[in-house]
């Protein structure tokens, strides 16, 4: 077992942390300052929109890349330094299906198994319950590259989960299949979360993201936030006004334009509206814009969702909110 | 230790199991080197027959007219002009009217009485491989005159050759161990270099590199095999040479084996160097082609290593296939020991080192 190195202590309960982290490619700035603390059996979220840096976070915290700054502690080995010593402690489920796709099912996982020198005399039985537990036994002898896209993430989550790593790194892994699939999926990493394993899962669906136990939301390389999903929803810092409506675009374009507004989304009849916080009664504003506009319909506040937190969060002055919704 | 034995083997047989269900690649191990030995074997065929002859006959005996004859009957000459001298006959070689001249003295039947020197003159234009192979069947023809006693001293000929323009006498039976060579390297650099560049595009590197398998354990898994491979690819080049071509293996087959082996290995591993260099397999694909050219043109295979400019040579002392050219022509053809050229198999070892080292100290496990 690896030790802590004396004088820097490191609390048993937090599995990956990391301060200052910075990751450049030439003049592109992909990972920021970026701090993180993931606690021990919990299933850390990273959400953010395509380029934000979460494939980038996860290599470097996997020893992958090289940081351009700050430092990195996955299980109390130093990163990148001691990458090689974690490698039997993780496991990695990359963005694109990542196995050989002219072996077998069986023949990934056996390849797997031997690549982590699982012992010779219960490789066999691990094989078969991973088939099991990921429901593959039928599909055992069938090539992977012939896979539908929820066989080969079960396939990949087996092959990464066989020699039994303490943290799972999983980098969009529901990217490409559907949305029962996706919720099966997080079934079976809410059990590995019970075996003791910690998750690291990036993702950009919402629904995804609201499972994750704690969450950091990642913006252009910055984490923008980063709490438990109800305390950033509860903690919004907008009002947030659901307004029906048949005249939902124009209302949309006449709302867009006022000073309070952050943002504007359609949901076909219905128009969800972030107003600022300073604004005391958002649906009396909401109302009046109504009647200005001579356009029927009815506002009421409501609670603020993951989304609407994404939307806040992420939102730049140089682009349109409705982009990032 | 053990640990390390079992990802090698992990990867040597994921290799083996990829590439039993590459048709394309499995055809090409078997295709290249037929198809390879076939085209150049048979395009320098020795026995060619008719060749055009002129004759200078200076002794004009029965004896001489038997020998001209005989040259004849046996086919592989048609004697298609006379000449009153040697000059004359050079003349008619240099403007290729005639490929073959035969030149009897005036001591013809003294000569070969003595038996202490040839009877005669074959002049041969050698720049042409085929002509040379096929005026060489000449040689063995028996004297003309059955009175005479078998000549014992087989250094003195019937004829002397006059080998003009090319000094080196080359034949179908001295381009076939070459071509093991060439076989080799067309197909063995390539095949590694693209099985880890394929990884690396398929994303597969991605996730080994995450796995504990050391860079030194993918690089040897890898080539291991493709060494097998290449083993096969002699036998079957041998084989061929042996029953189309009738090359002989004059040495031991442990020592053509040996060298093989090593041989195998110096392209394996410049392979793996490539393939650290290159992102697609069309590159890697590029780069063995950029390699393999002068391994050709300046091994020897091709061109006489002697009759090459200095700064060639040294440029040919670095190729791996220059140095098995000679290992191979040696054990195959002059039935040589393979340690009495031990400094060329050196030579491939330290090339094998290095090429392993540069490899396997630029592959990092590492995406930056």
């Amino acid at each position: 077992m690896p030790r802590t190195p004396p004088g820097r202590p490191m609390a048993n309960d937090v599995a990956i942390r990391a301060s200052g982290l910075t990751r450049r490619f030439g003049d592109l700035v992909a990972v920021d300052r970026l701090e993180l603390r993931v606690p021990r059996r919990t299933i850390y979220g990273f959400l953010g929109p395509n380029g934000s840096g979460k494939s980038t976070t996860i290599r470097m915290l996997c020893g992958l890349l090289t940081p351009s700054a700050g430092s990195v502690e996955v299980l109390g080995h130093r990163i990148p330094q001691e990458a090689e010593q974690l490698k039997h402690k993780i496991g990695y489920m990359t963005q694109r299906f990542s196995l050989y796709d002219d072996l077998s099912v069986r023949e990934n996982l056996a390849f797997m198994s031997r690549i982590y020198c699982l012992p010779k005399r219960s490789r066999s039985a691990r094989i078969d319950a991973a088939l099991d537990t990921y429901n593959l036994t039928a599909q055992a002898r069938q090539f992977a590259g012939t896979l539908s896209g929820g066989q080969k993430q079960r396939l990949a989550l087996a092959a990464a989960t066989l020699h039994e790593p303490e943290i799972l790194f999983l980098d969009e892994p529901t990217s490409a299949v559907d949305p029962q699939t996706r919720r099966d999926f997080w079934e079976t990493l809410f059990n590995l979360v019970d075996a003791g394993t910690t998750i690291l899962v990036s993702t950009h669906y919402m629904d995804e993201a609201e499972r994750c136990h704690r969450l950091a939301i990642l913006d252009r390389g910055r984490v923008v936030a980063d709490d438990e999903p109800d305390a950033l929803m509860a903690n919004l810092g907008a009002h947030v006004v659901e307004v029906e409506t048949d005249a939902a675009q124009a209302l949309r374009q006449r709302l867009k334009n006022q000073a309070v507004v952050l943002s504007v989304t359609q949901l076909g009849r219905r128009l969800r509206v972030l107003v600022r916080p300073r604004v005391h009664d958002p649906e009396a504003l909401i109302q009046s814009q109504m009647r200005n506009a001579g356009i029927a319909g009815n506002a009421r506040l409501t609670h603020a969702s993951l989304e609407d937190v994404f939307v806040i969060t992420t939102r730049h002055v140089d682009r349109t909110p409705e982009v990032a919704a | 230790m053990s640990a390390c034995f079992t990802r090698l083997f992990a990867i040597v047989r994921k290799e083996v199991q990829q590439l039993r269900r590459d048709r394309l690649t499995f055809a090409m191990i078997v295709g290249i080197p037929i198809l390879q030995i076939l085209l150049f074997g048979y395009a320098i065929d020795t026995d060619v027959r008719h060749l055009r002859a002129a004759v200078v006959d200076q002794s004009q005996t029965q004896l001489s007219r038997r020998l001209l004859t005989d040259a004849e009957s046996t086919q592989v000459v048609d004697i298609v002009a006379h000449a009153d001298t040697g000059e004359q006959l050079q003349r008619m070689l240099d403007r290729g009217d005639v490929d073959i001249g035969i030149l009897v003295p005036h001591d013809f039947e003294r000569r070969l009485a003595e038996g202490t020197r040839a009877a005669a003159q074959l002049l041969v234009n050698g720049s042409d491989p085929v002509l040379l192979g096929s005026a060489r069947g000449l040689l063995g023809m028996p004297a003309p005159d059955i009175r005479l006693p078998p000549r014992q001293d087989k250094a003195v000929g019937l004829f002397e050759v006059r080998n003009f323009y090319n000094p080196e006498r080359r034949s179908a039976v001295f381009v076939v161990p070459g071509l093991i060579g060439v076989i080799l390297t067309m197909t063995l650099v390539l095949f590694t270099a693209v099985a880890v560049v394929r990884e690396r595009e398929r994303g597969n590197l991605e996730m080994l590199i995450n796995t504990p398998v050391r860079g030194s354990e993918l690089m040897v898994g890898k080539i291991i095999p493709y060494v097998v491979i290449g083993l096969i690819q002699v036998t079957l080049i041998l084989l061929f040479g042996r029953l189309l071509f009738h090359v002989p293996v004059n040495g031991a087959l442990h020592d053509v084996y040996l060298a093989s082996v090593v041989f195998i290995a110096s392209n394996l591993t410049l392979g793996l160097v490539i393939s650290t260099f290159s992102k697609t397999q069309f590159q890697a694909m590029q780069m063995t082609i950029f390699f393999l050219l002068p391994s050709i043109l300046l091994s020897g295979f091709m061109f006489p290593f002697d009759g090459m400019p200095r700064a060639a040579q040294l440029l040919a002392e670095l190729l791996p296939l220059t140095h098995f050219v000679r290992l191979i022509r040696g054990v195959l053809l002059r039935g040589e020991a393979l340690m009495a050229m031990s400094h060329e198999l050196y030579a491939l070892l330290a090339f094998v080192a290095v090429a392993l080292l540069a490899a396997t100290l630029r592959f990092k496990k590492r995406l930056d």
